[in-house]
């Protein structure tokens, strides 16, 4: 474990740097000689990059090597880690971001259009029609009514997913986004990714999905941490 | 205050979709508190006696069983993390839920007291003084629980560990409260000993919400 005394080590979401620029500008996020430690283990040590508009950034690597604890330390809701983070947006990061754990976040006892307009209200987006919209475009056009408990695991992480459709944030930090849905959910969601991205925003994901030959990947595993950026660019 | 309506709305109408959350608190509080006659003894005399500490204990009881859930289930769905990586104040959505949690749990338990004190044998004349203690007393009993809850929120089994860490915080509202009803049961002035839940409160209502919400960031950040 970290000592808690240690000023790098202990940083919760409030520190997380913040600034005023142009979103336009390269960096949206760096990250400095991050690493992170949990029972005794180095998850990942020394992760250096700069993600910036437009970009889309896969996290990878094998089952327990850290993926979900890094982007829940990019998402502000861990604080234990050592290194630098610098978020470099228009407002706090909390009102630029769409996170999507790898638990669904929703409700088994609400309906999906409950649920949702729940979490919009908090991010002052509420818009019953875009919401209507958000699930016809992730195929529930019907089901908005029917409580979540009587949804498939699927249609449940696509309630959670149509939270993409909905507008207003331009940084996606998402938690194994393509679990459990089916081959044409994964075409949507992979499209839907693309044309964010496309339209300046930036997409952090975990999964062993890679998008596209230029997706940038961190690939985490055995204590390390590589960046592969080798074709990013290539096919742009 | 973003975000405090809508989550007020939204756990009103989850608390009508599993009605048995806020039903068996009280059910709870009723089947305690008759079972002391029956246990003890019917005599009027000792139930008077007895009353305002077994109404008392019974509504702490009742209040802090309900509390384990409080923040559960949201953080086993996930919705917990939505909700600290919102945009919004914690302080308002803590407030909103526990206040939807008194209306739904806490408020039935004081509008039943009075029935249950004409069973203990009180005289209707303190029966005031019962309901306006709990009505103080309730929301104190809830808060100071929910900061247990957000601490022991990661853990599977925390409930056990729950009462440990909140029954003792407990003592000076339960002394205050059962206080104020022996104190009318003896024809003395109540207001100060009301005074002091209130001031309890007020403590509760604007501390409390600050450590449950950093409860819930420690629970959730490691």
């Amino acid at each position: 474990m970290n000592d808690p005394n240690d000023r790098h080590g202990n940083a919760p979401l409030s520190q997380v740097e913040l600034s005023q620029v142009d979103l336009s500008q390269v960096g949206l996020l760096q990250v400095d000689a991050l690493g992170c430690e949990r029972d005794d283990r180095t998850l990942f040590a020394g992760l250096s990059f700069t993600a910036g508009a437009g970009d889309i950034w896969q996290v990878a690597g094998p089952n327990g090597a850290g993926k979900t604890t890094l982007l829940r330390i990019l998402a502000g809701l861990f604080g234990f880690y050592d290194g630098r983070l610098r978020w470099q947006l228009p407002a706090t990061l909390r009102e630029s971001m769409l996170y999507l754990g790898h638990r669904a976040g929703l409700r088994e006892e609400l309906t999906p259009l409950e649920n949702l307009s729940w979490l919009s209200a908090l991010h002052g987006q509420k818009q019953d029609a875009a919401l209507m919209a958000a699930l016809s475009a992730v195929g529930l056009g019907g089901f908005e009514d029917l409580p979540v408990a009587h949804l498939s695991a699927g249609q449940k992480r696509r309630v959670a997913l149509a939270r993409l459709w909905l507008p207003g944030k331009p940084v996606w930090i998402l938690d194994e986004p393509f679990t459990a849905i089916d081959a044409d959910g994964v075409a949507l969601v992979e499209a839907q990714l693309r044309s964010h991205a496309a339209a300046g925003g930036l997409v952090i994901y975990t999964s062993h999905h890679q998008l596209a030959a230029d997706t940038r990947q961190i690939l985490l595993g055995q204590g390390e941490a590589r960046i592969n950026t080798a074709h990013a660019g290539a096919a742009a | 205050m973003k975000g405090f309506s809508a989550t007020l709305r939204r756990e009103v109408l989850l608390a009508m979709r599993s009605p048995a959350e806020v039903i068996n608190p009280l059910f709870f509080f009723v089947v305690v508190v008759s079972l002391f006659p029956l246990a003890v003894s019917p005599a009027p005399e000792l139930l008077r006696e007895m009353a305002p500490g077994v109404i008392w204990v019974a509504a702490l009881l009742a209040v802090m069983l309900s509390l384990d859930g409080l923040f559960r289930t949201d953080e086993e769905t996930g919705v917990l993390d939505q909700l600290l990586v919102a945009p919004v104040e914690l302080y308002f959505t803590v407030l909103a839920k526990i206040l939807a949690h008194w209306l739904l749990v806490g408020l039935p338990l004081v509008l039943v007291a009075p029935v249950l004190g004409y069973m203990l044998q009180l005289p209707v004349s303190v029966l005031g003084t019962l309901m306006s203690g709990l009505l103080l007393g309730t929301p104190s009993l809830m808060v100071i629980g929910a900061i247990g809850a957000s601490l022991t929120v990661g853990l599977r089994r925390g409930s056990m560990l729950l009462a440990l860490l909140v029954l003792p915080l407990y003592i000076p509202v339960l002394v205050f409260g059962a206080g104020s009803l022996g104190r009318a049961l003896e024809a003395l002035p109540v207001n100060p000993v009301l005074a002091v839940l209130g001031a309890v409160l007020a403590l509760a209502l604007s501390l409390g919400p600050f450590a449950i919400a950093l409860g819930l960031r420690i629970s959730t950040g490691d």
